[in-house]
């Protein structure tokens, strides 16, 4: 249209191509006309004639079709992250190369960093010995023309737990033992091919089967890294969920005030704890650190906690949590936490559903949204959970010689892992490791529509609003 | 007989807190501890004014410390 600007609400075409997917299988559930319509998808997205993204149009229905069974999880595999493989365009895997950029200089300070003897000198340039070289990067911090490059698969880079690696046919390979399902290679690979599978068939049955909230309640969950992710506020969020069949909307920070004051009697009982509330970072420790995995809080996560409250006062009602993170929908299956939740979508899924059903946050009312308190909400990101539990041992009163908190926050594995490896030393004087798996905590989700430095003020900015300005004001509940 | 106290954000803002307080005050003086089971309810879908309570199947809207004395009169004390 004219005169109009069309404003992208992702961050890539990729999370854009993956939204619209999700919004046409969601639009033929809702009106119970999957079947029929699951095949006409890939021609409503890419009507063609002409190929916007790959070769051609043909392999770009295929991978739209792909992409359809995704939204329906119909996967290969049970973990929630899964490759397609259609999608992969096997990127090169070269690894450390010297580029056009070296200058023959004489210094040869990448000769003299190389620990493996594995760089000579030909004809002026740099040459790399492959069968000698480890990749261990020395060579490309010592060149002073920044001359010496890695090609490392944007997948490859991005998974820490090094959960994937290149099959036989050039094309990426998840080991599902060791994903931890952050779903960082979801977000990071260019070509999109790397995916969560989605749970909104789920939810879109839940609704339909709960007959407008009469034969049940239908309660959604929503994470505090919400805040900055819709263009309108957030009140009106909240009158889309309740227009979507949702009875009603409860903060999972109300669950994180929960949380932190459970967290912070457990510390003082135990003397050491990593956090519990990232189920990727606790799945990161049972697989890489298990030695410690007696050390990890016993505590359910935000998600869990609030739900099993819910649960407890109504226990035929179904909740569905919406957050920005592709590991709940791992942890919602263990069997501690499936009997209070009964399904997870993300942020990008909660748009698509909006969008399914013609449903226009701008023109909604602001309906109040307030269970949690400052603490509670700042969970979202990395640091809130520390400072939530310094808050609760401050509100309980208890001593510095009976417990002083000396936490360590960290954001992504990198920082978890020097963290754990510290702790596992016993060097360090750390007794609380608040350890997420995403860069900046769950604003940094691989499943937010948005990422970035404005996302942490939306988060701080909603967690003042909170009319509770303490912990135990807002878990009053709990005396119920 | 069941009590559900609605705990949603609306009612929350409006003193759910302060009706949960009365409501535990209530049922402990008049001894009611075993014939009335007290719950949080999540929205019953009534965002009105005051505090939203269930008392078994019904529905009372409204709620508030000024009128608490004669709805736990009418809606607990006389049906239990």
């Amino acid at each position: 249209m004219k005169g109009m600007i069309y404003v992208m609400m992702f961050d890539t075409s990729v999370q854009e191509l993956k939204y619209k997917v999700l919004r046409e299988v969601a639009k033929l559930a809702f009106d119970d006309r999957l079947e029929e319509g699951m095949l006409d998808i890939a021609k409503i997205i890419v009507p063609g004639p002409q190929p916007t993204m790959r070769c051609c149009i043909y392999k770009e229905r295929a991978i739209v079709n792909e992409r359809v069974k995704f939204a329906m999880n119909q996967g290969k595999t049970n973990n929630v992250i899964e490759v397609l493989p259609i999608a992969c365009d096997e990127c090169p895997v070269d690894g450390i190369q010297v580029s056009q950029a070296c200058r023959g200089c004489i210094a040869h300070r990448c000769m003299n960093a190389c620990p493996k003897d594995a760089i000579r000198i030909v004809d002026h340039k740099a040459v790399i010995d492959k069968t000698k070289c480890v990749e261990c990067g020395r060579c490309l911090a010592a060149c002073p023309y920044s001359a010496i490059v890695k090609n490392e698969r944007p997948c490859v880079r991005a998974c820490k737990p090094k959960a994937i690696s290149i099959d036989e046919n050039r094309c990426a390979k998840i080991d599902d033992e060791k994903c931890i399902a952050c779903g960082a290679c979801v977000y990071q690979c260019p070509f999109g091919a790397i995916s969560d599978k989605s749970y909104i068939l789920d939810t879109i049955d839940i609704i339909k089967n709960s007959d407008g909230n009469k034969s049940y309640n239908v309660h959604a969950v929503v994470a505090p890294s919400i805040s900055g992710q819709f263009a309108v506020p957030l009140g009106k969020v909240v009158s889309g969920l309740k227009q979507l069949g949702f009875r009603s909307v409860m903060e999972a920070a109300l669950g994180a005030d929960m949380v932190a004051y459970k967290e912070a009697s457990e510390l003082v009982e135990k003397g050491f704890l990593t956090s519990s509330c990232c189920p990727a970072f606790v799945r990161y420790i049972e697989t890489q650190f298990p030695e410690m995995k007696d050390k990890i809080s016993h505590n359910l996560s935000p998600m869990a906690e609030i739900a099993k409250y819910m649960k407890k006062h109504e226990p035929n009602c179904k909740i569905v949590f919406i957050g920005p993170c592709t590991a709940k929908k791992m942890e919602a299956k263990k069997e501690s936490v499936s009997p209070y939740i009964d399904n997870v979508i993300t942020f990008e899924e909660l748009q698509a559903l909006f969008d399914a059903r013609g449903i226009s946050l701008e023109a909604l009312e602001n309906q109040p949204l307030d269970n949690a308190s400052y603490f509670g909400r700042i969970f979202a990101r990395s640091g809130g959970l520390a400072d939530a539990v310094a808050q609760a041992l401050k509100e309980m009163e208890i001593p510095d010689e009976v417990f002083k908190l000396n936490a360590v926050s960290c954001d992504g594995i990198d920082n978890c892992r020097t963290a754990l490896l510290k702790a596992q030393k016993g060097v360090g004087t750390e007794n609380f490791i608040e350890g997420m798996a995403c860069i900046d905590g769950c604003i940094g989700g691989a499943a937010c529509l948005t990422h970035g430095p404005k996302d942490r003020l939306a988060v701080d900015r909603y967690g003042k609003e909170a009319a509770e300005k303490t912990i135990r004001d807002s878990i009053y509940v709990l005396e119920l | 007989m069941n009590v559900y106290v609605c705990v949603g954000s609306s009612c929350h803002l409006k003193g759910s807190y302060k009706i949960i307080e009365l409501m535990k005050e209530n049922i402990e003086k008049n001894n009611l501890e075993d014939k009335v089971s007290l719950s949080a309810a999540f929205c019953l879908g009534k965002c009105t004014t005051g505090v939203t309570i269930k008392v078994d199947d019904e529905i009372v809207c409204g709620v508030s410390p000024e009128n608490f004395s004669e709805i736990f009169r009418k809606y607990i004390i006389e049906r239990v």
